[in-house]
């Protein structure tokens, strides 16, 4: 198993707490992981983006041209980062703030409307938890519980009261993905 | 020992503290700040010394005083900051102190980019300064490796007095990665009994010196860091292959663009294509012997150097190895621009193809 995704939106939508929630679970699922952020001026104020790797062998490069998958939480990264997915590939978009469908032959597009969910069960700032959710759901590629196990470390003392929150926001994303109805096909 | 995961900048700091660093000057400047940033809070609070400086000329300076009363010391920056750093480390280098000097290249020349680059080979490897030096440099490849050799750079500074330079890249100074703090080999080291730290009864005093106004005497001094210098090429000289064995082509790189050949390898045989990695681990001393004797083999045709540099500069060096025993191709972006797996692979297949 190689997963090189992209995880992409403008700064504050928690592009790069997605790309690190990923690897942090990728790590406790015994997995090689690698995180690498855009930090050049596209993140003062405009699109964010990093690169990460989970792999089931060592690691060489921590960054890469074609992604297995794509999280678009915004249109510019659909238009950036949509032609660059492998043949096979997913794409996930946050249909809450991208109105345009993306259609490529050859890929899975799920949408999930990330922050229209978050106001739904109450705090827009879960639209991240939302999306990661999704994730998990469509790739497979990491455990549900995993991740619940992870956002119950995450929020401890005051914050304990974040977790059931979190958990509907993660459930609510992974609802958008079903794999069973059109399983995504192992790309190369 | 459970691995953790580590922002490498983040990293390199902690390193530093768990290595025995006692001093730290540096100034702000990306893409390492976190380095400073991440000292500011533990360094004091490991009992250590940190000052963020009014500049990188004056951080040198600082590292220059702390390191001559025996401290373990330590700066870093990024290419234009380093630059700034030059005199001091000539300052550094001539009066034998040990010191701990990060670099988190970035695209040059001038103020260039924020982006990963390996332009600062030359200014690391052949001594940025004035005068006859050189300075130990480490390049690590991933941030475990990265971490490991910053806490051992502290012993080979204080083992020949000498600064270290670990040479990383922008791009393993912000990825993130899992590591483990792993024992480090601890070396036998000799007391510090040149440091300007009080007479303490001793008949004479310490001086921290880089002036010697009488012509035979600074000859003496440039044959004894001459003698040092050949030590220390005869002992650290640090290298690895990966999949040399029966290569054809052997990619050299180091740092960031030596972890992408390890992916365009695996691309390579895929395709049944007998492509190795020769990675310098020391950039000085650097294994001219070992790289030598890969380009001697019957089975090698061509060497292909890939860096993050426009011209290439480590590549003097593996032509000087080589001897133009076999071709030598180059491959090389520079500007903060990162050589992809595509077209390293691409560039290997070419090298193979046309045979020169």
């Amino acid at each position: 198993m190689k997963k090189e995704i992209i995880i992409s939106g403008f700064g504050g939508q928690g592009v790069m707490s997605i790309g690190k929630n990923l690897v942090e679970a990728g790590m406790a699922e015994g997995f090689h992981v690698t995180w690498a952020p855009s930090y050049g001026p596209e993140m003062r104020g405009g699109t964010a983006n990093c690169s990460v790797v989970i792999s089931d062998r060592p690691i060489g490069s921590p960054v890469f041209t074609y992604s297995t998958e794509l999280i678009a939480m915004n249109a510019p990264s659909i238009d950036k980062f949509g032609p660059l997915v492998r043949s096979g590939g997913l794409v996930l978009v946050n249909s809450s703030v991208v109105t345009a469908e993306f259609v490529r032959p050859g890929i899975k597009t799920i949408y999930v409307p990330c922050e229209g969910i978050a106001y739904e069960i109450g705090n827009p700032k879960v639209a991240n938890m939302v999306m990661l959710g999704a994730y998990i759901a469509a790739s497979g590629a990491l455990k549900q519980e995993t991740i619940e196990e992870m956002i119950a470390q995450m929020f401890t003392g005051k914050k304990a009261k974040l977790i059931p929150l979190n958990l509907e926001a993660l459930h609510r994303g992974m609802a958008c993905a079903d794999p069973e109805l059109d399983p995504i096909p192992q790309s190369a | 020992m459970a691995k953790e995961l580590w922002k490498g900048n983040e990293a390199i700091a902690e390193a530093a503290i768990r290595g025995g660093c006692e001093c730290f000057f540096g100034y702000p400047i990306t893409p390492q700040s976190e380095v400073p940033e991440y000292m500011s809070v533990h360094l004091p609070a490991a009992g250590g010394v940190f000052v963020q400086s009014e500049s990188e000329v004056a951080a040198i300076n600082m590292v220059y005083g702390a390191a001559g009363t025996g401290k373990r010391t330590m700066t870093s920056s990024s290419s234009p900051g380093i630059s700034l750093k030059q005199e001091g480390i000539t300052y550094l280098a001539a009066a034998e102190l040990p010191c701990v000097i990060v670099n988190c290249m970035r695209g040059g020349p001038g103020l260039g980019t924020i982006q990963p680059a390996q332009g600062d080979y030359f200014q690391a490897t052949r001594g940025g300064g004035n005068g006859d030096y050189r300075t130990v440099v480490l390049a690590p490849s991933n941030v475990q490796e990265t971490v490991d050799f910053v806490q051992e750079a502290f012993d080979i500074a204080d083992l020949y007095r000498t600064p270290v330079v670990v040479l990383c890249d922008g791009l393993i100074g912000q990825m993130m990665e899992p590591i483990e703090w792993r024992p480090i080999p601890k070396r036998d080291l000799p007391p510090k009994d040149w440091a300007a730290c009080g007479k303490k009864g001793r008949d004479h005093t310490n001086n921290i010196n880089s002036l010697y106004m009488d012509p035979e005497a600074c000859d003496q001094h440039n044959v004894r860091l001459t003698k040092k210098y050949a030590l220390i090429e005869e002992k650290e000289v640090r290298w690895a292959e990966e999949s040399c064995e029966d290569a054809e082509i052997i990619i050299t790189a180091y740092g960031t663009p030596a972890r992408i050949a390890l992916s365009a390898i695996e691309t390579l045989r895929e395709e049944g294509l007998k492509v190795g990695l020769f990675r310098p681990v020391t950039l000085w001393p650097y294994p001219t012997k070992a790289l030598r004797a890969l380009a001697e083999k019957d089975g090698v045709k061509a060497i292909l150097d890939v860096e993050m540099s426009s011209t290439g500069q480590m590549l003097d060096d593996v032509r000087i190895a080589v001897e133009g025993r076999k071709p030598v191709r180059y491959l090389g972006h520079a500007g903060g621009m990162i050589p992809t797996v595509e077209e390293m692979a691409e560039a290997a297949r070419a090298a193979l193809k046309e045979g020169v």
